[in-house]
């Protein structure tokens, strides 16, 4: 089996094992939950002037909750393995749609996001290592550390008073126009990019004092030629894998970013759905985020095989 | 080598360079709405998750674009809506409500009342108001819907008011029945509804009243309310609905913005469980009504010292409030003789204990209303001060129904809305029938307060109405089933490029036909 074959299958596997995994244990810590569940999700429904026992009762005839629990599971597998991710038990709209109109929004976020803390990151960690003044660095390490300790929901709120309130240069909330990605995807960029700065100072710092770097130098190679050949690979390897890591916290931060800039996403609506106890949105939503994780996690893997040729000696990841 | 470059002309005043700058910071890409703009941009904290008129029904009539057979004018009095005119039989028992001549869906078919009996029975069978009333059967006649009912019903008009009583084309139904398209009658069409957050809409041209001045509006569902807080003083929105009272001096400071806060009919109140064998006398409840600081926590909490409740139905409601009421108030040497007459006797720690057992209560609030967990701590505070040691426990909101049915509720903290019928009837009903409401009275129920209002909802007799809703107020002051705390104060703000802007106390429309561009 070729390398990249038996990237695929393991992939696959992952990707099942995660599903039923999530599925599975979502469901049954929602049903953990304390509380009549029918009462959620008449609350969710109906909103808390019109939330009442009948109210209750209807939406427990309707939904059935009053089926064995197992019933229930087995109902929602029997249409997970059809490609269907059940309906919504607030909206009643298939989770299918709800997701896709929130993943975009999500995903679009999540990458500006990232892309922007790669370019922020990376650019003042290579800089600062290269121009090797021990107060720049002391000055790099003090400010990543304070962005990264800086709640990304105050960052926002910082953000926001500056440059929509008293600039007025961008909206505060909403979205719809690429004015509107600016101050969420920034909130979330700052904490990450602080992060990989540091990261990339560190691996550029430690690639530059490595003996191949060097040896590079007295041969006699021009700067550029040691920078593009012996140093920028060499200290990709722990950058790409922290950034992958960091994919976790953004998610993390969404939650939060979105809610705060009223942003369509999936992190606003899982709240939403945890509030109301929509058992099948959670589920799909816990779904999606667990197989965005097993993918990511191979395209980073995939990505530090191929800068790694050490690892190539070994296996395919 | 000397440099060629001139150097910065240091002699240009410094305002000159900063106004080159400012200007380079407006033309960049900006948002700030141009002034061509003719889109209203309004913000709100409620969500869209539905189109079904059960559920968010509210947002659409509030943005003019479904309506309802019977709606309200600015001073809150019943007029026609969808429907021109309505009469009732001599024996009370047949309401006609004619349809408004020449009015047309936004799909451009005319109004049939068989389309308006449907949306109706529509409505009956989904949770909302109109399981209150005593319907027999609604049925067409001509342009005429006729409502057979079993027993008079005085306030059928105002039940028709509800949101989930919008009446909807019939290509607003999918082939499951659901809501797919939001199809109305009123002077906006709906142009893009995008849940949970987004509805926009534009003049609808088949509307035969007078054209409104705003030709388009986004809707904005924001959840927090500092950010709300934000879209209003950036300017981004033009009218920003709910804002946190902490906030009404910064607001209030804002030149730009105008803030409006006036009561509404919502009482914040504490539910009793008077089953409860610590709550069951009225000497008890007295006595943690008389604890309670309201003047202190409606200034303080609510920034609106008028806020602080003196019975149950705020001035504003006037035909409700009574003014010779005894007005609740402090009185901790009181609340403590009421006590000790209860026979609660302090203990080493201060805790009240009657037949050993200490006086240990929780009290279940709901976050959905910012100001109610607030209060909850206030009142924790002011009710330790008298010895009670009562617990906050903050949940869903359907955990005060929940508790109610099953009889866990000790307390609860909400607040109580009297204008989802914008005759406070609809909501009393629901409170203190003869097993108490989800909302209401708990373990307690009154002869007098039932028959006051059966009467009521079969009496014109003003002078006859007039004195059984005094005597709804009065029983409810001496008894106590539930313990008024605050009146509800409705906020909101526009911006300065509005004119007309107008906020309705009942939260039945946000009246976009008034309003008016200053520019």
């Amino acid at each position: 089996m070729g390398p990249l074959l038996r990237g695929v299958v393991r992939l696959a596997l992952r990707a099942a094992a995660v599903g039923g995994i999530v599925g599975v244990v979502s469901f049954l810590l929602m049903r953990a939950l304390p509380g009549d569940a029918a009462y959620r999700i008449a609350a969710g429904r109906y909103g808390y002037d019109m939330v009442n026992s009948a109210a209750a009762e209807a939406v427990r005839q309707e939904l059935g909750l009053d089926r064995p629990w197992w019933v229930q599971l087995g109902a929602w597998m029997a249409d997970l393995l059809q490609g269907r991710l059940g309906r919504s038990l607030v909206t009643g709209d298939a989770v299918l749609a709800e997701l896709a109109h929130q993943w975009g929004h999500t995903l679009l976020l999540a990458l500006a996001a990232w892309a922007l803390a790669l370019a922020m990151g990376l650019a003042g960690g290579s800089l600062v290592a290269l121009a090797r003044k021990a107060w720049l660095d002391r000055a790099m390490g003090s400010l990543g550390l304070a962005l990264k300790a800086t709640p990304t929901f105050v960052v926002g709120l910082v953000l926001a008073i500056v440059l929509a309130e008293w600039a007025q240069w961008l909206p505060a909330a909403g979205h719809g126009g690429p004015e509107h990605l600016v101050l969420p995807g920034l909130a979330l960029a700052l904490g990450l990019a602080a992060g990989l700065g540091l990261v990339t100072l560190h691996s550029m710092r430690q690639v530059l004092a490595s003996p191949s770097v060097a040896f590079a130098q007295t041969k006699g190679l021009p700067p550029t030629a040691v920078m593009c050949r012996h140093v920028l690979r060499n200290a990709a390897v722990p950058v790409v894998a922290y950034a992958g890591t960091q994919l976790v916290l953004l998610m993390e931060g969404v939650v939060v970013v979105e809610s705060f800039f009223a942003w369509p996403g999936v992190g606003h609506a899982l709240i939403h759905a945890l509030v109301a106890r929509d058992i099948p949105m959670v589920q799909g939503t816990a779904l999606c985020m667990g197989w965005l994780f097993v993918l990511l996690n191979s395209a980073v893997d995939g990505l530090c095989w191929l800068l790694d040729p050490r690892l190539q000696h070994q296996e395919a990841p | 080598m000397k440099s060629t470059l001139s150097p910065f002309p240091s002699t240009r005043p410094r305002r000159q360079v900063l106004a080159i700058l400012l200007c380079a910071a407006s033309a960049a890409p900006g948002w700030a709405a141009p002034p061509d703009s003719k889109t209203l941009n309004i913000v709100g904290p409620w969500e869209v998750h539905s189109l079904e008129p059960s559920r968010n029904g509210y947002i659409f009539t509030r943005l003019q674009v479904a309506e309802t057979l019977v709606t309200v004018d600015n001073q809150g009095a019943l007029v026609p809506g969808l429907a021109s005119g309505w009469e009732v039989s001599a024996n009370q028992l047949s309401w006609r409500f004619t349809l408004r001549p020449g009015a047309r869906f936004h799909d451009g078919t005319a109004v049939t009342a068989a389309d308006t009996v449907a949306a109706l029975e529509r409505a009956r069978k989904n949770p909302g108001v109109l399981a209150n009333v005593p319907l027999q059967k609604i049925s067409a006649d001509k342009d005429v819907v006729v409502f057979a009912l079993s027993r008079p019903f005085t306030p059928l008009p105002a039940f028709l008011v509800n949101y989930s009583t919008q009446i909807l084309a019939p290509s607003a139904y999918g082939a499951d029945g659901n809501v797919k398209a939001v199809v109305g009658t009123g002077p906006y069409k709906v142009t893009l509804a995008q849940p949970p957050q987004k509805v926009e809409t534009a003049r609808f041209d088949g509307w035969a009243g007078s054209k409104p001045a705003i030709e388009k509006v986004a809707y904005l569902a924001v959840g927090r309310g500092e950010t709300r807080n934000l879209m209003a003083t950036s300017g981004q929105a033009d009218v920003v609905f709910t804002h946190d009272p902490a906030n009404f001096d910064r607001l209030r400071a804002n030149k730009t913005l105008t803030l409006q806060t006036q009561p509404i009919p919502r009482t914040v109140y504490i539910k009793v469980n008077a089953a409860h064998p610590a709550l069951k006398d009225v000497a008890t409840r007295r006595a943690m009504s008389l604890a309670l600081d309201r003047v202190g926590m409606a200034s303080a909490i609510l920034h609106e010292p008028k806020a602080a409740a003196t019975q149950l139905f705020p001035a504003s409601m006037a035909e409700w409030h009574v003014p010779g009421l005894q007005p609740l108030t402090r009185d901790l040497s009181q609340a403590r003789a009421l006590l000790a007459s209860a026979g609660w006797i302090p203990g080493p720690d201060g805790i009240l204990r009657r037949d050993g057992k200490p006086f240990k209560v929780t009290l279940r609030t709901y976050a959905d209303r910012p100001e109610l967990p607030v209060l909850a701590a206030a009142i924790q505070a002011q009710l330790r001060e008298v010895g009670i040691d009562m617990a906050v426990a903050i949940a869903n909101s359907s955990e005060i129904p929940a508790g109610h049915k099953d009889g866990t509720l000790e307390l609860a903290l909400v607040a109580r809305n009297y204008s989802l019928v914008p005759d406070p009837v609809g909501t009393l009903l629901e409170d203190f029938g003869p097993s108490g409401g989800d909302w209401g009275a708990m373990g307690w129920a009154s002869a007098s307060l039932r028959d006051a209002i059966s009467a009521l909802s079969s009496t014109y007799d003003g002078q006859r109405r007039s004195r059984q809703r005094g005597a709804i107020a009065t029983v409810i002051q001496a008894d106590l089933p539930v313990i008024p705390v605050a009146w509800y104060q409705h906020s909101a703000t526009s911006h300065r490029r509005m004119a007309n802007v107008s906020f309705d106390p009942l939260e039945i429309s946000y009246r976009i036909t008034q309003m008016q561009w200053t520019r």
